[in-house]
């Protein structure tokens, strides 16, 4: 953090400064001295801000139009896609803007993940970010319950039916989260008023979730502490704002290919279809972004169990700060962690493809295989991997391997490259 | 930095190629803002209903009918021979907003008017006030059998919608 | 690591094949046609759509309705695009039942542009007593809803066929290889020259499949054309923007010894 005094110029910058600091902040976000070897995997903190912010300005103005009702919910989305003025964009803006924002923030955090952007003393900003994609999770279920589709319908059903598998209040919690004895109207107009709620809630802790990256700064692609400011660091505006902007804009560019050329492609056909309490769909699966933890849900024979090791697999990731024992945080210098890393990447893919198979035969033995493993790298590969792994020396300062090319993330996997400028 | 004279020029280049990446910039956020802004307005359901077609066959002369177009109320009134002569012997140049009865109504005996107070958008009385018109009860505006205002806050005539006769029996109103 | 990323990548390469290679088994290839309305400047063939309506609306309507589509559709741009003369014909063609009027009574009057299209029974019970129990889809958005979309429509409407060998059918179930289980409660709908289109065109069964997709295809995507058209300009747009940016990172940039 930048720790001069800032006064403004002006006499009446000064006097309003004097009683709401808010041109301090703008100037403390302005020189917020930012690690000048931030690779792009770094931008998508911005893309998710914009992410979100889309979202909510589309939604607001979907709101709209949009009836709360189990009558006419289907009907007045068909009236947006046909009649509203440019009612179609806005909702397949705001329906593939759900499936890119987690696509933003699945790189975001295993991001964190590859340069240990987790540990200390990030824990904070960690769990604020698990808090955060939980509220993402529940949002985007909401809003795919919305439009009352087939898919819509039978998740809803599906989803909330996993709480009755809470021993003895488990029938009663599911009631009284459907305000009826199944899937309704009640539960429509319930979930569009979270719906409206939960994006504000995230709004919240994004804030506090960039406040508490303020305190200690960014991590790095070395993952070494660096003095701020320094030689290393380059102010905020405008480095990183235009890298930000620069990538942040080739998002858009796939966004925008999703939205005008293929806006249905990340959506169930069902969903076209208006929800009918009498006939479940063939195959009922849930949007891409939550088939891994599907694939947890049902690789587990037990009911509870199941509902257990789904709610543990984002749970446990509050607790990795403490799970990861190693001192060194980016895996550029831990050659083992980073083998273990990629085969984490490959396993969390593998549970979401066979999250999106009928669960049985070679698929069923596959998940539970991929689960098993998911749980073993947190709770056992990490912590041995901690005193167990021969980490290779870290630099001095950034400069020392920026000065031999940029630590990206190509850089990082080829290990020759990354020990030669260390020697 | 350095801060010779072959730096100025490179500045300069600098200045037009950040001042066109502003601009552009600028024209993409404006051009995204517009479906957010455009979305208020009338959609395509609401436009189609923008004419309404009223049978008037069974109406008497000094009758009246209010009939609602785009959510609003539209008087119809075929007047009698006394309120068609009462609304053409007065002189325009005494009215507070001088438009002749036979602009208001093509044909004599139908005026066809928004019912709504230009004032602040009430709906007046019909046959009512001091010059047998309209009268408004929220702030006492008085209208005449050309719906002409004569007295009171209100600044204007009702308004004439755009209408025709269909037929002898149906106005076409929008 | 290379190694390890190379079985990472077989792994899912092969799992997405053995899949492929599974759901072909279930359901055969679709019939091939070309579709006007694909790629970066897909447009609805006018004319086809035109004929599309023509079998709805003489084949189809009597059972399935559209009840998301109103007569002003069809003269509005990127849809079939009649003339407004034409689709005010064409609804007046139809009844609506409207009211009450001033003496309470429900009556009814021809259909105007701003009325949905009428629907062939009154409600979901009425159209599956009609139907031996299978209601008829709506269908306004029905290229959406099903798999396969477009290509899986045509497909059907010309995959009826005897069954094969040991596959027993019950009465008033007929067999189509496109058909989800392969069997379906709809007869063959279309056969050569069942209508007699009003602009020459042949009317043999393909023929009429495509018009009747292609239209379906527009009511379910009835800004399909605009949606091409600005996704184009708003790409380019955002190339150029980011060419420009690219060059303004550059520059600003190169004042630190950094690469970005």
């Amino acid at each position: 953090m930048s720790d001069h005094e800032y006064t403004p110029s002006s006499k009446f910058g000064k006097w309003f400064n004097d009683r709401l600091p808010l041109l301090t902040l703008a100037n403390h976000l302005t020189d917020y001295p930012t690690p000048k070897n931030l690779n792009y995997w770094w931008t998508f903190g911005g893309i998710l801000t914009f992410c979100l912010i889309t979202q909510i300005v589309t939604g607001l103005v979907l709101a709209m139009h949009y009836i709360a009702h189990a009558d006419m919910a289907f009907s007045s989305v068909e009236h947006i896609m046909r009649d509203v003025n440019y009612g179609w964009l806005l909702r397949y803006v705001h329906a593939n803007g759900a499936s890119m924002f987690f696509l933003a923030v699945y790189i975001h955090i295993f991001r964190s993940l590859f340069y240990g952007s987790y540990k200390s003393p990030r824990e904070i900003i960690w769990i604020l970010g698990i808090i955060i994609y939980l509220l993402m999770m529940a949002a985007a279920f909401m809003g795919y319950v919305l439009p009352w589709g087939q898919m819509s319908f039978w998740g809803a059903t599906v989803i909330t039916n996993l709480f009755s598998a809470i021993p003895l209040v488990g029938e009663s919690i599911t009631t009284w989260l459907w305000g009826g004895y199944s899937v309704d109207n009640p539960t429509l107009t319930r979930f569009f008023t979270l719906h409206y709620l939960i994006p504000f809630l995230i709004l919240g802790l994004v804030v506090l979730h960039i406040w508490a990256l303020h305190v200690p700064g960014n991590n790095n692609p070395v993952g070494i502490d660096i003095k701020k400011p320094s030689k290393d660091t380059v102010p905020f505006h405008p480095y990183i704002v235009i890298k930000d902007a620069f990538a942040l804009l080739m998002f858009c560019i796939v966004f925008a290919m999703f939205v005008f050329y293929q806006p249905n492609i990340l959506g169930h056909a069902d969903n076209y279809i208006e929800a009918d309490p009498l006939v479940t769909p063939a195959h009922i699966v849930p949007e891409w972004y939550l088939l891994p933890f599907y694939a947890i849900l049902r690789s587990v024979p037990d009911k509870l169990m199941g509902v257990v090791a789904m709610l543990s697999a984002i749970l446990i990731l509050a607790a990795l700060p403490w799970l990861d024992t190693s001192k060194v945080r980016s895996a550029v210098f831990r050659p083992l962690f980073r083998q273990f890393y990629w085969i984490l990447v490959a396993d969390v893919l593998i549970l979401g493809y066979v999250g999106a198979m009928p669960a049985e035969g070679l698929y069923l033995l596959i998940a539970r295989v991929a689960t098993a493993y998911y749980f073993a790298h947190f709770l056992i590969i990490l912590p041995i991997l901690g005193w167990k792994e021969k980490t290779t020396p870290l630099p001095l300062s950034i400069t020392e391997p920026v000065l031999g090319g940029s630590p990206n993330l190509a850089a990082a996997r080829s290990d020759e490259r990354i020990e030669k400028t260390i020697k | 930095m350095m801060s010779d004279q072959k730096d100025e020029k490179k500045t300069e280049r600098r200045d037009f190629l950040l001042t066109a990446t502003a601009a552009a910039g600028v024209v993409g956020v404006s051009a995204a803002v517009w479906p957010l802004i455009d979305q208020m307005n009338p959609d395509a359901s609401v436009k189609a209903l923008a004419s309404t077609e009223v049978d008037v066959s069974s109406m008497q002369p000094g009758q009246s009918l209010t009939v609602l177009w785009r959510g609003k109320p539209v008087f119809i009134k075929r007047r009698t021979e006394d309120e068609i002569k009462q609304a053409r012997k007065v002189n325009i140049n005494d009215l507070k907003h001088p438009e002749k009865d036979e602009d208001r109504a093509k044909n004599p005996e139908w005026l066809v008017m928004l019912g709504i107070c230009t004032h602040l958008g009430c709906v007046p009385l019909t046959d009512k006030g001091d010059y047998d018109g309209w009268f408004c009860p929220c702030h006492g505006s008085h209208y005449d059998t050309s719906g002409r205002i004569r007295k009171g806050p209100a600044p204007t005539n009702m308004e004439i919608p755009k209408y025709e006769f269909v037929n002898t029996n149906t106005i076409k109103i929008g | 690591m290379s190694k390890l990323k190379n079985i990472f990548f077989v792994l899912i390469f092969s799992i997405i094949a053995l899949n492929s290679s599974n759901s072909a088994e279930k359901s055969p290839a679709f019939l091939e046609t070309k579709w006007t309305f694909k790629g970066l400047f897909g447009k609805f063939d006018r004319a086809s759509l035109q004929r599309g309506y023509q079998v709805y609306t003489e084949v189809c309507a009597s059972c399935h309705s559209m009840k998301y589509l109103t007569y002003r559709n069809l003269a509005e741009t990127g849809g079939p695009e009649f003339s407004q003369a034409e689709a005010k014909a064409i609804a007046a063609s139809f009844e609506v039942t409207d009211g009450p009027n001033s003496t309470g009574e429900m009556f009814v009057r021809p259909a105007k542009l701003s009325d949905k299209f009428v629907m062939p029974y009154a409600n979901e019970q009425e159209a599956k007593a009609a139907n031996g129990g299978a209601y008829p889809p709506d269908m306004s958005v029905l290229v959406k809803a099903r798999k396969g979309g477009a290509d899986y429509i045509y497909s059907l409407l010309l995959g009826y066929s005897e069954p094969p060998e040991g596959v027993e059918l019950d009465d008033g179930v007929y067999y189509n290889k496109y058909m989800y289980g392969n069997k379906i409660k709809m007869p063959a709908p279309l056969s050569d020259d069942l209508v007699e289109y009003t602009d020459g065109t042949k009317a043999t069964a393909e023929q009429m499949s495509k018009d009747v997709t292609n239209f379906l295809m527009w009511s379910a995507e009835p800004h399909l054309e605009q949606r091409h058209k600005t996704g184009f300009r708003v790409i380019a747009y955002l190339i150029i923007l980011t060419v420009l940016v690219y060059f303004t990172m550059k520059k600003i940039w190169s004042r630190v010894e950094s690469k970005v």
